[in-house]
């Protein structure tokens, strides 16, 4: 089968999967409302930090509070486009566990888009209505000389960053088939990245945004593109092309995340557990 | 044709096990060890052993789920590890302990994703539906959610989101554990006449052997991973060197009966217990018995196979 | 009694088999104690002295923070609340019903075992780390560390305490995760976790200072780092006790309605 309907496949059995859970949430109304504004609230939180600082404060790491709100935007988007299409590959851990991997193995649809679909949640959709809430506020608040450049270099650095979550996402779900309970240390880059990407890249320890630049390829989420739009350097030395570099970062980044999952399952079926 | 194939199937596991704090040792174990058989098309076989003996293993090979070690394995002439996807619409797979039903949901919502998932043409599905739902006596449980189904009902619920899709051979792993008698009774009728009616293949696991005696000709025995016994289920109790039992009621109390070709292994009062080979008839006997002795009553006690099986494993276990 | 302490050390000893998830858990603890204290730093570079804390103090408040996150349960009950939810929704708890022990007695035990576990296994490492990395401030006097402890003890029956009203509302609501995830965001936010609680302003401040969520963090990283003394030392601890009694008394009396409607669901 060619990697193209195997995609179409894929996604058909996500939605079809998807479906059926929304509606098994919706036979617990209150819970599913509850947790609606639960989740919309918690990532909430982690932009209400910022604001409380911005009252003890003018400005974090050089930025004002408008610069801050834009590189929140940016990465809260990306990462909540991630989590509602890829967030739930992290219970592959369980379902290795409990066996019941196994029956998801047996039907005529690609394993990953099963799990990726395993417990979909329309509550999901709070994080990314909430980052683009912060990240819309942000663009209007925001003093910014645009350019066409500059308005393309948005869309395009939400969508790329939106793949690499993704991409860390099922890295370390293809972790897990090694390691069953280490679905944390998976947070760690995840929710943790988020965070940091939260923050001005110039608030860290110089070789922290190295790492997270040449090692590990957060910064291409939002810290690069975000600040060649707001015109502030980045505080590691680099040309001005990496800026533009996001698309092909998060290709590679999909392409090993693929490769990685692959080889997870393979483990999985040669060992069985 | 042979629509199962395996051909010196092997299946070894890395195993870690703990040693002191930190340190691991590591060990093979061999799950499967080199299994050969064929199935045809059509047949019902009964495939049982211990705990641990390399049966759901074999199962997962045979669905693609777990990659051989070693050996070829075919079904329907596909290779089931390299073409999962392909494998799948034509296989049936009822795991005994784990539902794939949704939970949540009415139990139709599962056939109606069964449907899609398989694209299974409409027409196609209506019937096999119809179908099951008569034979399965689900018609009243199709708008019930699966939570509030009992074990017997999700098990019969199990089974038909199984066959929605036509599935040329059907595996069924332990399918009446934890069933009541009724429940089972009507799961194996359904599996009989699904056997005979549509010719599906069904390979079936179980641990209850009477699931054997009702539905398998043919039965496989497999332990530490090896294939004891692969032949019918009369000839399991020549291989287990099985024997029958005959129960004598006399007019009165007697010293132990003296007859050819069988011994007294209990006495208790006027009743006696005689044992014979299974292979034997028991007609000889029971003239011979009839003629010497004031005989009241009598009847044959057919073997047990757990007994059967459980001497083949301590046969070998003394041999190995 | 005896029994009670058996049911601790089964909660000790069952997370300690867990030892892989305990890795992960420190090495999660640590990464994100790493970049909040990257925030704090800047915050503290530009308002010295903000909360009352200097930077060393504000320093160690983040990694005191990574360390009682498992141990109060400001993650989540530490699977304790899921597990009971679990077994209201299953029917199981109808046999945890009408068990000789006390339901409440039987979980907080557990839940005890189970803190103490993750502050040896999932505390000391990340704070350790913190400290060789960072200029924290450590305590100055011997006396802390043992009441810090006891703060901590206390911080860790109120979380208790939350969890199991938590819980027991799935008596009522059959499917927990609405509750447990509002729960979770009140400990997040009121505890301390994301600022310490003296930042926050105005009335949203005066009011958080007095939840019960302050005994989980806030109270605790007082203590440690040496902001209650003397008399303000007991008048913490009895802030803590307090609702420590008010929220296991409640969880007391929706465990007593419970009980009389015990729901089992179709199994």
């Amino acid at each position: 089968m060619t990697a193209g309907a195997r995609l179409v496949e894929g996604l058909a059995a996500f939605r079809m999967i998807a479906a059926m859970w929304i509606r098994s949430t919706m036979t617990y109304r209150f819970s599913f409302a509850m947790t609606l504004l639960a989740n919309f609230v918690v990532n909430f939180f982690d932009f209400v930090v910022i604001l409380l600082m911005f009252t003890h404060v003018e400005g974090l790491g050089g930025l004002a509070f408008a610069e801050v709100a834009f590189l929140y935007g940016a990465t809260s988007t990306a990462f909540g486009l991630a989590d509602l299409a890829l967030g739930q590959v992290s219970r592959i851990g369980r379902r290795v566990r409990d066996g019941t991997l196994d029956t998801l193995l047996v039907r005529p649809a690609p394993v990953l888009a099963q799990v990726a679909a395993d417990r979909f949640a329309l509550r999901r959709l709070g994080r990314v209505t909430q980052g683009l809430f912060v990240f819309v506020w942000a663009l209007v608040l925001v003093d910014i000389d645009w350019t066409v450049l500059k308005v393309l270099v948005v869309p395009m650095m939400v969508l790329s960053g939106a793949v690499i979550f993704g991409s860390v996402m099922v890295a370390g779900a293809a972790f897990q088939f090694w390691a069953r309970d280490a679905a944390e240390v998976v947070n760690s880059f995840t929710y943790g990245g988020n965070t940091l990407l939260q923050y001005p890249p110039t608030i860290f320890a110089k070789d922290l945004v190295r790492g997270v630049t040449f090692v590990f390829p957060l910064a291409f989420v939002n810290w690069l593109p975000a600040l060649y739009v707001l015109g502030r350097p980045y505080p590691v030395d680099l040309p001005a092309f990496t800026a533009f570099l996001p698309p092909l970062v998060a290709v590679l980044c999909a392409l090993l995340a693929g490769a990685c999952w692959r080889a997870g399952l393979r483990a999985y079926r040669s060992t069985g557990s | 044709m042979d629509f199962i194939e395996l051909d010196d199937v092997r299946k070894v596991f890395d195993v870690r096990k703990k040693k002191g704090f930190l340190r691991r040792e590591r060990h093979e174990v061999r799950a499967v060890d080199g299994i050969s058989f064929t199935v045809p098309r059509g047949e019902m076989v009964g495939y049982i052993g211990p705990n641990g003996a390399g049966k759901s293993t074999t199962i997962k090979m045979l669905t693609g789920i777990l990659t051989p070690s070693g050996g070829r394995v075919r079904v329907a002439g596909i290779d089931p590890s390299r073409e999962r996807t392909r494998l799948a619409h034509r296989i049936g797979v009822v795991f005994g302990q784990r539902t794939t039903l949704w939970w949540d949901l009415p139990l139709i919502d599962s056939y109606k994703l069964a449907h899609r998932m398989y694209r299974i043409p409409d027409a196609r599905f209506r019937a096999n539906l119809e179908r099951c739902v008569e034979l399965l006596d689900l018609a009243d449980l199709l708008a019930v959610p699966v939570r509030q189904l009992s074990l017997g009902q999700r098990m019969r619920g199990d089974i038909a989101a199984a066959l929605l899709h036509d599935p040329e051979v059907l595996y069924l792993d332990e399918p009446t554990i934890g069933l009541d008698v009724v429940s089972k009774a009507k799961v194996r009728e359904f599996l009989r006449d699904l056997n005979a009616d549509a010719g599906t293949t069904v390979l079936l696991t179980t641990h209850d052997l009477q699931d054997i005696e009702q539905l398998c000709k043919r039965v496989m025995v497999i332990d530490h991973g090896r294939l004891m016994y692969d032949g019918a289920l009369a000839g399991l109790h020549e291989v287990g060197e099985s024997e029958r039992t005959l129960v004598v009621d006399l007019e009165r109390e007697l010293p132990a009966l003296e007859v050819p070709g069988a011994r007294v292994v209990k006495v208790e009062g006027p009743r006696q217990w005689l044992a014979f080979p299974a292979s034997a008839s028991a007609a000889p006997l029971v003239t011979e018995i009839a003629s010497a002795y004031p005989l009241v009553d009598l009847s044959v006690r057919e073997p047990d196979i757990e007994a059967v099986i459980a001497k083949m494993y301590t046969d070998r276990a003394e041999l190995g | 009694m005896r029994l009670y302490a058996a049911v601790a050390a089964g909660g000790f000893r069952r997370h300690a088999t867990y030892r892989v998830a305990t890795a992960a858990g420190v090495f999660t603890n640590t990464v994100f104690g790493f970049v909040l204290t990257f925030t704090f730093m800047a915050l503290w570079d530009e308002r010295p002295n903000l909360g009352g804390y200097d930077k060393p103090e504000a320093l160690a408040y983040v990694w005191i923070g990574q360390a009682l996150l498992a141990t109060c349960g400001l993650m989540g009950g530490g699977g304790f609340a899921e597990e009971l939810i679990e077994r209201i929704k299953t029917g199981d708890v109808a046999i945890d019903l009408y068990r000789p022990a006390d339901l409440q007695l039987w979980w907080l035990s557990a839940d005890l075992g189970r803190a103490a576990f993750e502050l040896l296994g999932r505390g000391i490492v990340p704070m350790a780390v913190g400290a060789l990395a960072f200029d924290l401030a450590l305590p100055d006097h011997a006396w802390q560390w043992p009441a810090f402890l006891v703060s901590v003890a206390l911080g860790v029956v109120v979380g208790f305490a939350i969890w199991f009203l938590v819980a027991l509302s799935a008596f009522w609501l059959m499917d927990g995760a609405g509750v447990v995830q509002i729960a979770w965001l009140c400990g997040l936010f009121f505890s301390g976790m994301l600022l310490p609680l003296t930042v926050f302003p105005g009335v949203l401040g005066d009011v958080a200072r007095v939840l019960p969520w302050a005994s989980m963090l806030q109270v605790p990283a007082d203590v440690f780092l040496g902001k209650h003394t003397g008399w303000g030392l007991l008048e913490a601890y009895g802030f803590q006790a307090g609702w420590a009694v008010v929220l296991l008394a409640a969880g007391r009396g929706l465990q007593l309605v419970a009980r009389r409607r015990v729901v089992v669901q179709g199994g």
